[in-house]
């Protein structure tokens, strides 16, 4: 019966994102995209990506992670290396996007893995401050890393490009410091980022609802009663935190290929972006990976949307968050809802009797 | 010569995000939860400071006055608004309402003060001392700076171990149901913490734009994370921990921005947090907590 109901329940949830596809396809071929939802689409698809990946770790294995771009930055950064340093070897472009995803995601994934064996040992904010710390220090190195290859091979620095010391003729700047990687191909489109969405929530909901994730949510509910009853609590949160890193480099890649310039800014991958994942991830709801997408997508196009109202857009989005948070989180709006919410149903009871 | 100018200043620095910290570190040892907006409450004092000093050319003391007024007031209002509303929830809930307040203030000042960087001027208008010849300048800026950073110290330490209200704190932070319990006003008690903390940044913002005088609604974030990290290095909830972390926080930034690289001070900064914390899970001077089965 349960396993019905969660089936029906992924069943959901899948069929959202292939509805919303089918929704923005019709749109589109009717002529009711304006160009800014256009451009809007592939960052929606990379968002709702993120939430439900940061979702793992917060809702899931229930430890606040505050350094999510930073992976994002590490993918974004080695898949858009990939695609650059093979423009020659492999000519499609197709199939060059499809190996910086996998490099991507490895590359987050094996720093996940890395990062988390120090990291996971603290508790709470001590976490949330160490994750929000290594996410700033993998901005900042990037944004000093200079990459350049010639007929000798690769040349790494941290200085500026003359330190490289390429070679004059066969010589290439692949990184170029706070500049970043340009020339990527734009090859990322709306369609593949619904691909990679739908491979997420495959891979998450998957995860959720086997054994291992079984024990992931015990170390989350009482981490003294999973480790009483066996469960190896350092490799279960490992294996969450890893996964959540590489499903962030996957949607680094994806947003590296939407940009002809990728930049480690702190715009693009400073702790704000984590902080704006994580208010995904909350207001979604916490392990509801559903709720993550949708709020996801509706934030990410709020200021879009708002766009007329200029310069109160901004303000306006702040103000829908203080009131949602205080609307969903407080007691005093629970109880009201749930007061609400009985009139109603006591109301609908009375007429069918 | 240059390493103990260095030095001096990577002290001023650290005593700036010393006071900053004490806001973060007083707030989450009450109330559990992390003030995300703190930093921008420093950008609020900074720029009525601003206003009422440049704008209307008042003396910088009752810049000073009106800056602390205004972030006392607001401290209150928004813990009033926002944050007790959700007392009893998640403390994920407080933290995004935090946020929700930060990206509020930042708009405000947007909207008022448009996106360019204003020239703030020094509150601090004293004559530089000129030490061994010439050779070692200590800005004035600087010895404010850490004189202030010391006396609200103490201030502080006496005010939460002598008066009725800041033994109040320590019962709250210690327990809040059994303080309650007690007769304690625990809304008040954190309302008040609330107004210290605010007024605090206040001060920091003055002493803060008066050593780097551009001011854009942005100004308090980055300080506001640095400081913050200031007060998990050296124990979040420990007042002599937020002066600790702070000084060592601004010393570590500034020799590496003179000696290493001024691109690469923040990851030198964050990587010294990463490695203390793993030695010392609750930092410097924070108490371990043993959980019972």
């Amino acid at each position: 019966m349960t396993k019905n109901k969660v089936r029906i329940q992924n069943a959901v949830t899948y069929g959202m994102v292939i509805l919303f596809w089918v929704v923005i396809q019709v749109m589109d071929k009717t002529g009711h995209l304006t160009s800014l939802f256009k451009g809007l689409l592939v960052p929606l698809c990379m968002y709702a990506i993120l939430a439900v990946s940061l979702n793992l770790t917060v809702g899931i294995l229930g430890e606040l992670s505050l350094g999510h771009a930073g992976f994002m930055c590490l993918g974004a950064f080695s898949g858009a290396f990939l695609t650059n340093c093979l423009e020659t070897a492999v000519p499609g472009v197709g199939l060059r996007f499809f190996l910086a995803l996998i490099l991507g995601a490895a590359v987050a994934g094996v720093f996940g893995l890395l990062i988390g064996i120090p990291v996971l040992r603290l508790k709470g904010d001590y976490l949330a401050i160490v994750t929000l710390a290594f996410g700033e220090i993998i901005k900042n190195l990037i944004n000093v890393l200079y990459v350049g290859r010639d007929a000798n091979g690769f040349h790494f620095s941290m200085k500026d490009t003359t330190s490289l010391g390429l070679d004059e003729e066969t010589g290439v700047i692949l990184v170029k410091g706070a500049q970043g990687i340009t020339g990527t191909p734009r090859a990322a489109t709306f369609t593949i980022g619904i691909l990679l969405l739908l491979l997420t929530l495959f891979i998450v909901l998957n995860l959720i609802h086997s054994r291992t994730g079984r024990a992931i949510m015990s170390i989350r509910d009482n981490r003294i009663a999973a480790e009483s009853i066996g469960i190896n609590i350092t490799k279960y949160k490992l294996m969450a935190f890893s996964i959540s890193a590489a499903l962030a480099g996957m949607a680094g890649v994806l947003y590296a290929h939407s940009l002809s310039t990728l930049k480690a800014s702190s715009d693009n991958f400073g702790y704000n972006k984590s902080i704006l994942i994580l208010v995904f991830v909350v207001l979604g709801g916490l392990g509801n990976m559903r709720g993550s997408i949708i709020a996801a997508m509706l934030l990410t196009a709020l200021p879009e949307l708002l766009r007329g109202l200029n310069d109160y857009r901004m303000l306006i989005y702040a103000i829908v968050l203080i009131v949602m948070t205080i609307f969903n989180s407080s007691p005093k709006a629970i109880e009201l809802r749930s007061v609400v919410m009985s009139k109603l149903r006591g109301g609908a009871k009375k007429e069918v009797a | 010569m240059s390493f103990l100018s260095y030095f001096i200043s990577g002290v001023s620095l650290g005593a700036v995000y010393a006071i900053i910290a004490l806001g973060y570190t007083m707030v989450y040892g009450i109330a559990r939860m992390l003030n995300f907006a703190h930093g921008d409450v420093i950008m609020v004092g900074s720029f009525v400071i601003f206003t009422v000093v440049s704008t209307f050319g008042l003396n910088p003391l009752i810049g000073i006055a009106a800056g602390v007024l205004a972030c006392t007031l607001l401290g209150v209002t928004v813990e009033r608004i926002a944050y007790r509303p959700l007392r009893e929830a998640t403390s994920l809930a407080v933290l995004i309402t935090a946020i929700g307040v930060s990206y509020f203030l930042q708009n405000v000042a947007l909207l008022i003060f448009g996106s360019n960087a204003h020239q703030f001027t020094s509150v601090v208008s004293l004559p530089n001392l000129v030490l061994a010849g010439g050779n070692l300048i200590i800005s004035s800026t600087a010895i404010v700076t850490i004189i202030s950073c010391i006396i609200i110290m103490i201030a502080l330490t006496a005010f939460i171990n002598r008066t009725k209200i800041g033994q109040a704190m320590l019962a709250v932070s210690e327990d809040r149901g059994a303080a309650s319990l007690m007769g304690i006003d625990v809304n008040k008690t954190i309302a008040v913490t609330f107004a210290i903390g605010s007024a605090l940044a206040a001060i920091a913002g003055a002493l803060l734009c008066s050593a780097y005088p551009s001011l854009t609604p942005y100004t308090g974030s980055m300080p506001g994370i640095k400081a913050f990290t200031a007060a998990v290095f050296g124990g979040i909830g420990s007042i002599p921990g937020a002066l600790i972390g702070g000084i060592v926080l601004g010393v570590i930034e500034n020799l590496s921005k003179a000696y290493i690289s001024s691109q690469l001070s923040d990851a030198i900064v964050f990587a010294v947090l990463i490695i203390v914390l793993l030695v010392r899970p609750t930092g410097i001077l924070g108490r371990k907590i043993n959980e019972k089965v």
